[in-house]
C-alpha cells in the first residue's frame, strides 16, 4: 500500500477505521454503543448511508453480528465493533462465521476485564479471547495497529483478508490507539488494492457451495444470486447439507485450517527496528510498541544495543518471524497491559533458544518507555 | 391447488438426504406443507425467497426446501433476517422459529424486530415443548404441565406469543393451529404479503413429548385437541378473560398500517 501525495488530515483512531472501511468497501454496519468503540458506529452512521450502505444500531452486540453475517450473505462486505463485554457476547457468531466462512471484519477496541472491568481506560487483554473465545477449533486472523495510520491501512486488510480467506477477521485494538489524534495521509481509492471473495464462474446447477476449488476457499455466491444453496453452523457436506460423517467432518476443519496456514508466509506482517545484531529484541504490539519504540531509541542512546519487533497479525502467530527473533536474540523482552498472553506464545515457539522476559501492567494505565528501558537495563546481558 | 407431486419436486430438496429429522405425527411437516404450498400460489421466484430459521425441530425446516436457506444460532435467526433484508431488500425474507427459539433465547430479538418493523414474515411453531433436547418445558408450556426439566410440575406461567408482539408493534399478528389448515394457509399469504413485520403464531403438536405430558398418546388425540380449544377471534372478543382460560384464540389478532424501517429511513436521507 502505496502513500500518495495528498493532505495531512488530523484523525482519531476510530475515524480512521471508518475510513479504512469505507475505502474497503464496507456497505452494511450494524452495532451496539459500548465504550471505547462507540465513535466507530457514530461515523457510520452518519456516513455510511451517505455513501449507500446501510447503518443499523442493533438491540445487542449478539444480533450486531448476526445482522452483519446476514448482509455478508447477501455480498456485502460487513462489519461490527465493540469492546470486551460486546465483544464476549460475539463469540457464538464468530463461530458461525468460521463455520459457514462468512467474511466480516469485528473491531475490539480493548478495555480492562474480566467483566464490565475499565470502560474507560486500556488494555490488551483480549489477545487470547480473540483466538479461543468461541467454542470448538477454528482457526482465526487477528490484526493488531498500533497508530491511528495503521489502525486505517488494517481496517481495509482484515477486509480483504476477510474476503480472501471468507473468514472472519478480527482487528484488537487497544483505548489508547482507537482515542488517539494524529495527523495521517491517507491512500485514495485506485492507490490500494481491494479484495473480493471468489465468486462461483460455473452455472448455478454445477455450484458446489462448499467444495474445495484447490485454493481451499470456496466461491460464495450472494443470497438472490440464483445459486440456491444451504448455509449452517452443523458441520456440513460439501453442498452445505448437514451431516455427522466422520469423512465428511474432518475434512470440512482441515479445510479451515489449511485455507488460512497454507498462507503463513503472506501474514507475516512486522515493523522492526534496530534487530540487526541485538542483543535483546523487545517484542511488543498496540500502543506498547510504540512505548517500546521510544525506550528502544532511548537506550540505543546509551549504547545498549536493543531492538524492536512490532507485531501487526496477532494470530495467527508469526512463528517464523518470532523464531528468527529468538534465534538471533541473546534475551526478549514481552511488555504487554495483560498478564501475559503474547509472551505465553513466545515462550511456546521460544522452546530454550533464548531467555524471554515479561513486563506486564494491568491497572489501568499504560506501559510508558522508562518502565521499558529501566528492564532493558536491568536484564542487559 | 395444484398436486402434491408438483410441490414435492418443485420445492424439496432432492440433492438432500432425505428422510427428514422430525418425528411420526409431528406439525412441523404440516407447517412446511403449507408454507410451500403458500408461496406457490403467491408464484415467488425461488432465487427471491430466503428461508431463515434458529435451532431445534423448527430449526431444521429450511433444509429441506429449495430456496436460499440460512439455519442460524439458537434464538437468533431474526438478527440475521434483519442484516439480509437490510442489505437486499428486494429479497422475501422469512424465518421460522420454535417456541422456544423465538420467545426463551430469542425474546429479545422478536420484540425488537416487531418494534423495529423490517418487512418480513415470522412464523413461531409453538408446540408447548423443547422437542430436541428432550421435553422440558418451554415459555409456552402450560402451568403445572410435568415436563423433564418440571418434574414436580412446572411453576411458571405461559406466554402470550400474539399478545406480546402485538404489543411490541408488529403490523401483523395471527394465530392457527395445524389443525385448522385452511386458516393457516390463509394467515401465511397474509403475513408473506404484509409490508413490514408479520408474525404467525403456529400452534403445532410433539407427539413424542408434549402430548405424553399432556396425556395425548397420538398426533389424532393433539389435533383433536387443538380443534376442541380453539376459538375464532370473532368469537372470543364477545367472551370474558375468565370464559377464555385455556382457550386458543386463532385469527387474524393484529392488522394495521404502518410506516416500514425502510420507508422511515428513506423519510431521513
Amino acid at each position: 500500500m502505496s502513500k500518495v501525495a495528498s493532505k495531512q488530515i488530523l484523525l482519531q483512531g476510530n475515524e480512521a477505521c471508518v475510513k479504512g472501511a469505507m475505502l474497503a468497501g464496507c456497505r452494511f454496519y450494524a452495532g451496539y454503543p459500548i465504550t471505547p468503540a462507540t465513535e466507530i458506529m457514530e461515523v457510520m452512521a452518519r456516513d455510511l448511508p451517505k455513501a449507500g450502505g446501510v447503518f443499523i444500531q442493533m438491540e445487542d452486540e449478539i444480533s450486531s453480528l448476526g445482522a452483519v453475517i446476514g448482509a455478508s450473505l447477501t455480498g456485502a462486505k460487513s462489519m461490527t465493533a465493540t469492546s470486551g463485554p460486546g465483544f464476549s457476547l460475539m463469540q457464538e457468531h464468530i463461530g458461525f462465521a468460521c463455520m459457514a466462512e462468512v467474511p466480516c471484519v469485528i473491531v475490539n477496541v480493548m478495555r480492562g476485564g474480566p467483566s464490565t472491568g475499565l470502560p474507560t481506560q486500556p488494555s490488551q487483554g483480549d489477545v487470547m479471547q480473540s483466538r479461543w473465545g468461541t467454542h470448538g477449533d477454528h482457526p482465526i486472523i487477528v490484526l493488531a495497529p498500533s497508530s491511528v495510520y495503521e489502525f486505517f491501512e488494517l481496517t481495509v486488510e482484515a477486509f480483504n483478508l476477510s474476503e480472501r480467506y471468507r473468514t472472519p477477521v478480527i482487528i484488537l485494538v487497544d483505548e489508547i490507539v482507537a482515542h488517539m489524534r494524529e495527523g495521517v495521509v491517507l491512500p485514495v481509492e485506485g492507490d490500494i488494492e481491494i479484495e473480493e471473495r471468489p465468486r462461483p464462474s460455473v452455472p448455478p446447477e454445477w455450484y458446489i457451495p462448499y467444495g474445495d476449488p484447490g485454493t481451499g476457499v470456496p466461491p460464495m455466491s450472494a443470497f438472490g444470486d440464483g445459486y440456491r444453496h444451504h448455509v449452517t453452523g452443523l458441520y456440513h457436506d460439501v453442498r452445505g447439507y448437514p451431516t455427522t460423517r466422520g469423512d465428511e467432518v474432518e475434512p470440512l476443519i482441515q479445510r479451515f485450517f489449511s485455507k488460512i496456514s497454507r498462507d503463513f508466509d503472506r501474514l507475516q506482517w512486522f515493523d522492526s527496528f534496530h534487530t540487526k545484531n541485538a542483543l535483546i529484541t523487545v517484542i511488543a504490539y498496540g500502543c506498547v510498541a510504540r512505548a517500546a519504540h521510544q525506550a528502544v531509541k532511548e537506550a540505543r542512546g546509551k549504547g545498549l544495543e536493543v531492538g524492536l519487533i512490532k507485531l501487526k497479525v496477532l494470530w495467527p502467530f508469526m512463528r517464523r518471524t518470532i523464531t528468527k527473533v529468538l534465534d538471533n536474540s541473546r534475551k526478549v523482552l514481552v511488555p504487554e497491559m495483560n498478564i501475559g498472553q503474547i509472551s505465553r506464545e513466545v515462550k511456546r515457539v521460544n522452546q530454550g533458544r533464548c531467555e524471554v522476559v515479561t513486563l506486564n501492567k494491568v491497572d489501568g494505565t499504560p506501559i510508558n518507555p522508562p518502565e521499558i528501558l529501566k528492564v532493558l537495563e536491568e536484564m542487559y546481558p | 391447488m395444484k398436486k402434491t407431486g408438483h410441490l414435492i419436486h418443485e420445492y424439496l430438496r432432492s440433492s438432500k438426504r432425505f428422510p427428514h429429522i422430525w418425528c411420526a405425527g409431528c406439525g412441523i411437516g404440516i407447517f412446511m406443507n403449507a408454507l410451500i404450498r403458500v408461496i406457490d400460489r403467491l408464484g415467488y421466484r425461488k432465487d427471491d425467497v430466503v428461508l431463515i430459521s434458529g435451532i431445534g425441530c423448527a430449526g431444521r425446516l429450511p433444509v429441506y426446501v429449495d430456496f436460499n436457506t440460512l439455519h442460524t444460532t439458537h434464538g437468533r435467526a431474526l438478527t440475521f433476517a434483519t442484516g439480509i433484508k437490510l442489505a437486499k431488500p428486494r429479497l422475501k425474507v422469512i424465518t421460522v422459529m420454535g417456541d422456544g427459539d423465538a420467545i426463551a433465547i430469542g425474546g429479545n430479538h422478536l420484540i425488537h424486530a416487531a418494534r423495529r418493523n423490517v418487512e418480513m414474515a415470522t412464523f413461531v411453531i409453538n408446540n408447548q415443548v423443547y422437542g430436541m433436547t428432550g421435553g422440558q418445558c418451554s415459555p409456552t408450556t402450560p402451568y403445572g404441565v410435568i415436563t423433564t426439566s418440571s418434574p414436580y410440575g412446572n411453576p411458571e406461567p405461559d406466554f402470550d406469543i400474539c399478545r406480546l408482539i402485538e404489543a411490541a408493534g408488529a403490523v401483523f399478528v395471527g394465530r392457527s393451529t395445524v389443525y385448522h389448515i385452511h386458516l393457516l394457509d390463509r394467515l401465511i399469504g397474509k403475513a408473506l404479503e404484509r409490508k413490514g413485520f408479520a408474525m404467525v403464531e403456529v400452534v403445532s403438536q410433539c407427539v413424542t413429548y408434549s402430548g405424553r405430558w399432556l396425556g395425548l398418546d397420538s398426533a389424532v388425540e393433539m389435533m383433536k385437541w387443538q380443534r376442541d380449544r380453539s376459538i375464532v377471534v370473532e368469537k372470543a372478543k364477545r367472551l370474558s378473560e375468565a370464559e377464555l382460560k385455556g382457550k386458543i384464540v386463532i385469527g387474524v389478532l393484529v392488522d394495521k398500517e404502518r410506516p416500514t424501517y425502510h420507508e422511515e429511513c428513506n423519510k431521513l436521507l
